[in-house]
């Protein structure tokens, strides 16, 4: 009796670690998921999400409340949005190497950006930071209900799914975004402003982006720290495939991403005779498999990376 | 170009089963890389008495874009000038000490070459992909699987001569970043895989991969420090002067520089990897084997990353621990991107964003200018290179134009 409480318990609280480190990275790849699905490959989500992190403590910090923290935050992602947007969609530059240059300019900027507002001796009792939601009656269910005692960011985070599936799936919007990444000629033709479509779904994907940043700073810490996406916004980029650009396959990607993590942390802990960074790999290395087709192919929008010459 | 034909007829000819193609290829390659016009036009200029040194040395369309690179750069620093200003610092002393830092003294220089001898490395990295038509974003991790091969010959065959040693330990390197980057061509010609996504996966594997290494297997008995062993002194790159840091493996990078440049002009291969990056269907009709050579290329570029690894590794830290590399991988894009994937180029690259590395520390003293501004720097040198050189796309036939107007031919 004594030893199947404990299990349940170790249970119950791996299945609340598991959503707390997945959830960030839902919020990111949902929001990559957008622009991957109208054709653009944003390896910046990275740097995006560190700016959104920065922004997140500076707007908490500023207004004494986490939501303006994450309303700044997704300000911020939707700059950095229009700034990649730019030089993508309007200046045709290479995605990839955009890319780059916003994770270089995240790491540089919020660095120096953090140093100048909180100086060296930031105190993190200073910034607010979002406090669990519990939701009556499903919270109380022995074992999954952990799973109901999350920050308020994080069921947003799983509303978006079905919200982003059937928005894809189901409205004129979607089929206009889904037409733009799969052939935007032929968009074009049938009246779609591809210019319009990428530039909207790069700034909304990249404010979401944002407020995934905030959910580090403001949400699993109360504080700013350099660098501290530390490869999340890489693994929302493997989740968009993993998942096969599906805003369910996304979930279930991330889940699986968060729960090699909570493994990870568990087996460091207990000083596990396999190597966790092993753990750590898997991500990647199962996004190689799926991306060469060994675990069923992931086939990516066919405009994938390419920018649009009109006429 | 116009080497080109002479080259393609020069090689193909020597090529018994391409011999027929060889006129097609050429009419090919010029087509679908839309230079037919530019072509004809350099025939013109070249044929004409006042057809000029400078022109034959500088053709209009290299000008053209040397131009808009030196303008991209120089925008590039002064909107970091405002930058500096707006975070509260002086651009002016910024700027100076920055100099001041990098260049200032002779080893000052010499400390800016042991931060470009990395950065050449993974430019032609970048730089060899993207002949061939591949992206290679994978340089980091390349570097760190070269630093751990080298790692492993260097730290032991402590008998062995220098002589013998250190040229095995670096091709150690080259070998162990080389068959990361193989893999990646394997997975893209084998599966279809794009190697944007798998190179970009294949980094945090590797770096992963470091990390269980240095806390396990390889580390250094008693096991206090996440560590290797120490490299023995045999597989050490010797250093130039007492009191720098300056060491041979700037000699091996500027050797790779000169490879690069005979590889892509002087060999079929390196000639039969261009015609695959700028047009594969061509490559094929002509009778190339366009899987091959992309395998080949990633081996080389994750060579060359590899070496970046073993050079920082043998030269400047002298063991392998995680994370020893600050970026230079993602730098070496930058590199390659400022070069133009030119040999010369990349070496300038490599100094340019050396330069920023080493003046920094001096830029943070004196300026009181936070030494993470380099990294904004750099950033707005890449955005505005990638900028500079869709204009140069844009503005290729206007400048055309023009030219054929001052030059009265038809």
């Amino acid at each position: 009796m004594e030893v199947s409480n404990t299990i349940l318990q170790i249970i119950s609280s791996f299945i609340e670690a598991d959503l707390r480190v997945a959830a960030p990275i839902l919020i990111a790849a949902i929001g990559l998921l957008y622009m991957e699905k109208a054709g653009v490959v944003n390896i910046g989500a990275e740097g995006t999400m560190l700016i959104g992190a920065l922004a997140g403590s500076i707007g908490a910090y500023l207004f004494q409340n986490p939501w303006m923290g994450a309303l700044v935050a997704a300000l911020a992602g939707g700059l950095v949005g229009v700034m990649f947007a730019y030089l993508v969609v309007t200046v045709k530059a290479n995605q990839i190497v955009a890319g780059i240059a916003i994770n270089i300019l995240a790491l540089g900027g919020t660095t120096t950006v953090n140093r100048i507002f909180f100086g060296l001796n930031a105190s993190s009792s200073d910034i607010p930071s979002f406090t669990k939601v519990a939701i009556p009656l499903l919270s109380e269910i022995p074992v999954i209900g952990s799973l109901f005692n999350q920050l308020g960011l994080a069921y947003l985070a799983i509303l978006m799914v079905p919200f982003t599936y059937y928005l894809m799936k189901k409205t004129t919007i979607g089929l206009s975004i889904r037409s733009v990444g799969e052939h935007p000629e032929s968009a074009d033709t049938a009246g779609i402003n591809v210019f319009r479509i990428r530039y909207g779904t790069i700034i909304i994907g990249s404010m979401i982006i944002g407020v995934a940043g905030a959910y580090l700073s403001v949400g699993l810490l109360s504080f700013f720290s350099e660098n501290m996406v530390s490869g999340r916004g890489y693994i929302a980029l493997a989740s968009v495939i993993f998942g096969k650009w599906n805003a369910f396959g996304v979930l279930g990607a991330t889940l699986l991403f968060g729960f090699g993590d909570a493994l990870q942390i568990r087996m460091q802990a207990i000083g596990s005779a396999i190597p966790y960074q092993f753990l750590l790999m898997l991500p990647y290395l199962l996004t190689v498999a799926a991306w060469s087709g060994f675990v069923g192919k992931a086939v990516a929008p066919k405009a994938s990376g390419k920018p649009y010459f009109k006429g | 170009m116009i080497y080109y034909k002479k080259n393609c007829k020069k090689r193909l000819t020597n090529d018994s089963s391409a011999t027929i193609m060889n006129k097609q290829i050429y009419m090919l390659y010029v087509h679908v890389r839309g230079k037919g016009i530019l072509e004809a036009e350099m025939e013109n200029i070249k044929q004409k008495p006042v057809g000029l040194l400078i022109l034959r040395l500088f053709p209009p369309e290299t000008a053209w874009k040397l131009l808009i690179q030196i303008l991209s750069v120089f925008s590039a620093l002064l909107v970091g000038a405002v930058v500096i200003k707006l975070i509260g610092g002086s651009p002016g002393a910024a700027y100076r000490a920055l100099l001041v830092g990098s260049m200032g003294n002779l080893k000052a220089v010499m400390e800016t070459l042991v931060k470009a001898t990395p950065l050449i490395f993974t430019g032609l990295s970048f730089a060899y992909a993207a002949k061939a038509g591949l992206i290679n974003i994978g340089a980091e991790g390349q570097l760190y699987m070269g630093g751990f091969l080298a790692t492993l010959v260097g730290s032991s065959f402590g008998w062995m001569p220098l002589i013998i040693h250190l040229p095995i330990t670096l091709l150690a390197g080259f070998i162990g970043g080389g068959l990361w980057g193989l893999i990646i061509g394997w997975l893209k010609v084998k599966f279809g895989a794009n190697e944007i996504i798998t190179t970009v996966m294949f980094n945090y594997v590797a770096i992963y991969f470091i990390s269980y290494l240095v806390t396990g297997p390889m580390i250094e008995p008693p096991g206090t420090y996440p560590q290797s062993r120490p490299i023995t002194d045999t597989a050490i790159l010797p250093r130039f002067f007492q009191g720098s840091r300056l060491h041979w493996g700037f000699i091996v990078a500027l050797l790779c520089v000169f490879l690069f440049w005979f590889f892509f002009r002087k060999l079929k291969v390196g000639y039969e990897s261009r015609v695959v990056g700028s047009n594969f269907e061509a490559a094929k009709y002509a009778g190339m084997k366009p899987a091959k050579v992309m395998i080949l290329i990633m081996f080389i570029a994750g060579g060359m990353g590899g070496l970046a690894g073993a050079n920082e590794i043998l030269g400047i830290q002298g063991k392998l621990f995680q994370g020893f590399s600050p970026g230079y991988g993602f730098d070496g894009i930058a590199v390659a991107l400022v070069g133009m994937n030119s040999p010369f180029g990349i070496i300038l690259g490599g100094i340019l964003f050396g330069a920023l590395r080493s003046g920094g520390n001096m830029m943070q003293m004196i300026a009181k200018v936070p030494i993470s501004t380099i990294y904004i720097i750099q950033s707005l040198v890449i955005i505005f290179v990638i900028a500079g050189q869709m204009i140069t796309l844009e503005n290729r036939r206007k400048l055309l134009a023009i030219f054929r107007r001052n030059n009265g031919s038809e």
